[in-house]
């Protein structure tokens, strides 16, 4: 996967576990959950998604590499890569 | 004569909130129970394919984000429409109100069920890995969820819980909200029950595997008590959560008043695991008259718990025959021939079905009797077509679960 699919993927997931919030002005930059409601059970159903799909184990000391979308796709990418 | 009660022991329903097969409102609803519509229909049961069942057609939208519904369960959802629903209809604005002093009870046949069958079908994709299992499990499962969530969606801090009671669930949820409103714990109280029961197959299935599993070609024809060819039960869900206060309260803010609990019982049959037992029905009806202070002649309506099987149905007609035996004035009748066995909301919504009929003076029949049982014959089992009927001062509502747990309500038409 080019980096482009694993963030329209993660955006995909996103919009899956809090389908209430408008995900279009989104920044890259910006840690998510200080941009949407995202609590930190919605972020374990971004865990979980990426565990089902794609047999990827995030490990808990790697959860703040998921804190913004431009981390998220910089950590998976080497792990999403081959697929 | 009876002493009069003062006004903060008499408590009164002021606000319905439901959803059943046939009706997401107690207009819809009750119009259905005197027009004949049935909410039976084929339903595709996982591993066993279609069954006749009662689902339910609310929008859940009206009151839970889209969030809210994939966090929480189907009974939760059920119960929160049917809570918001019941402050609507007793006119009360959440925002005015103080939300410690509101206690939410909500009878249930069972919960959790339908996410543990969900999650188990789920790893098996991934060869029954318990790291698949979801971290939303444990809080969709625990038996107060349907209450919870309740509480969660309407920010209410008062006392929330589920009251686990077989299919006499509905009653006791509703006779719990009024002892803690008796207590003085609550100022008004959210009582009623829900199911979620048919979205798990193990309830079919053992019903079917007991012979009890209701089947006909005709899906609305399926569940039939007090037919000579009734065969079982039809499992439905539903919701009916009831907005209760002490009528001291009621008169005050100038609500409309359903009716006020007047008589109420519950007992135990220490008999059998799922056999009824009619002596102990019958005495349970007896101490809900007592509690009422008034006798087996003074009832208008019994509405029946009958679900459809040969043993229930019969055991309870030989209760009544206990009870009301030289009372030929009782109007009988029954509402699961239309809704099918809503399960834990079952006691309380047929409850609301009846309440119109203190107003209407009209008894709603119960469907489906083409054939009718002897033994479950009354002069006054009101079949296939409304009664117009003098007066309704009393409504009895039977409600029997598994375990030999009995449960009768008596409501009377509210008068000062």
């Amino acid at each position: 996967m080019t980096k482009e699919e694993i963030k329209s993927v993660l955006m995909e997931i996103v919009a899956q576990i809090i389908p209430d919030e408008d995900l279009t002005n989104l920044k890259g930059d910006i840690p998510i959950r200080e941009q949407v409601e995202l609590d930190s059970m919605d972020f374990l159903d971004i865990v979980m998604e990426l565990r089902k799909r794609y047999g990827i184990e995030v490990p808990e000391d790697d959860y703040m590499q998921l804190a913004t979308l431009d981390s998220s796709v910089a950590y998976l990418e080497p792990r999403m890569k081959e697929l | 004569m009876l002493a009069r009660k003062a006004n903060e022991t008499r408590i009164v329903i002021t606000g319905v909130g439901l959803t059943a097969p046939n009706g997401n409102n107690l207009a819809e609803f009750r119009k259905s129970l005197l027009t004949g519509k049935s909410g039976i229909q084929k339903f595709n049961v996982r591993y066993m394919g279609e069954v006749p069942a009662g689902i339910c057609h609310f929008d859940p939208l009206k009151y839970q984000k889209k969030k809210e519904l994939r966090r929480g369960t189907r009974a939760g959802s059920v119960a929160v429409y049917c809570a918001q629903e019941a402050i609507a209809d007793a006119k009360l604005d959440l925002a005015c109100l103080d939300k410690s002093r509101i206690g939410v009870y909500v009878g249930i046949t069972e919960h959790g069920n339908v996410d543990t069958e969900k999650q188990i079908y789920e790893i098996k994709q991934f060869d029954y890995n318990t790291t698949f299992v979801s971290h939303h499990y444990n809080p969709r499962i625990v038996a107060n969820n349907p209450a919870g969530e309740v509480t969660l969606n309407m920010g209410i801090t008062g006392p929330h819980y589920t009251l686990g009671a077989a299919c006499a669930g509905g009653n006791i949820g509703l006779i719990q909200g009024l002892q803690m409103l008796l207590l003085g714990e609550v100022d008004l109280a959210l009582a009623g029950g829900v199911s979620e029961t048919i979205h798990a197959f193990g309830a079919f299935a053992s019903f079917r595997s007991e012979g009890a599993l209701a089947s006909h070609v005709d899906p609305e024809k399926a569940c039939r008590p007090f037919d000579k060819n009734r065969n079982g039960v039809v499992v439905s869900e539903g919701g009916c959560i009831y907005l209760v206060e002490r009528l001291g309260d009621a008169l005050k803010r100038g609500a409309k008043i359903y009716g006020e609990i007047v008589g109420y019982a519950i007992n135990s049959d220490a008999f059998d695991f799922v056999l009824p037992n009619a002596q102990r029905q019958s005495e349970c009806m007896k101490l809900a008259l007592n509690k009422a202070g008034i006798s087996a002649g003074d009832i208008d309506i019994i509405n029946t718990h009958a679900t459809g099987t040969r043993e229930g149905d019969a055991a309870e007609c030989q209760a009544i025959r206990e009870v009301f035996g030289n009372h030929i004035n009782v109007y009988i009748n029954n509402t699961k021939s239309y809704i099918g066995h809503t399960m834990g909301a079952a006691a309380a919504l047929e409850l609301a079905g009846n309440l119109p009929s203190f107003e209407d003076h009209i008894v709603h029949p119960t469907i489906n009797v083409d054939q009718l049982d002897p033994e479950c014959s009354f002069e006054n089992l009101v079949i296939n077509e409304p009664r117009k009927v003098d007066k309704v001062n009393y409504i009895l509502n039977n409600s029997f679960g598994m375990l030999g747990i009995n449960s009768v309500v008596i409501i009377k038409r509210f008068e000062e």
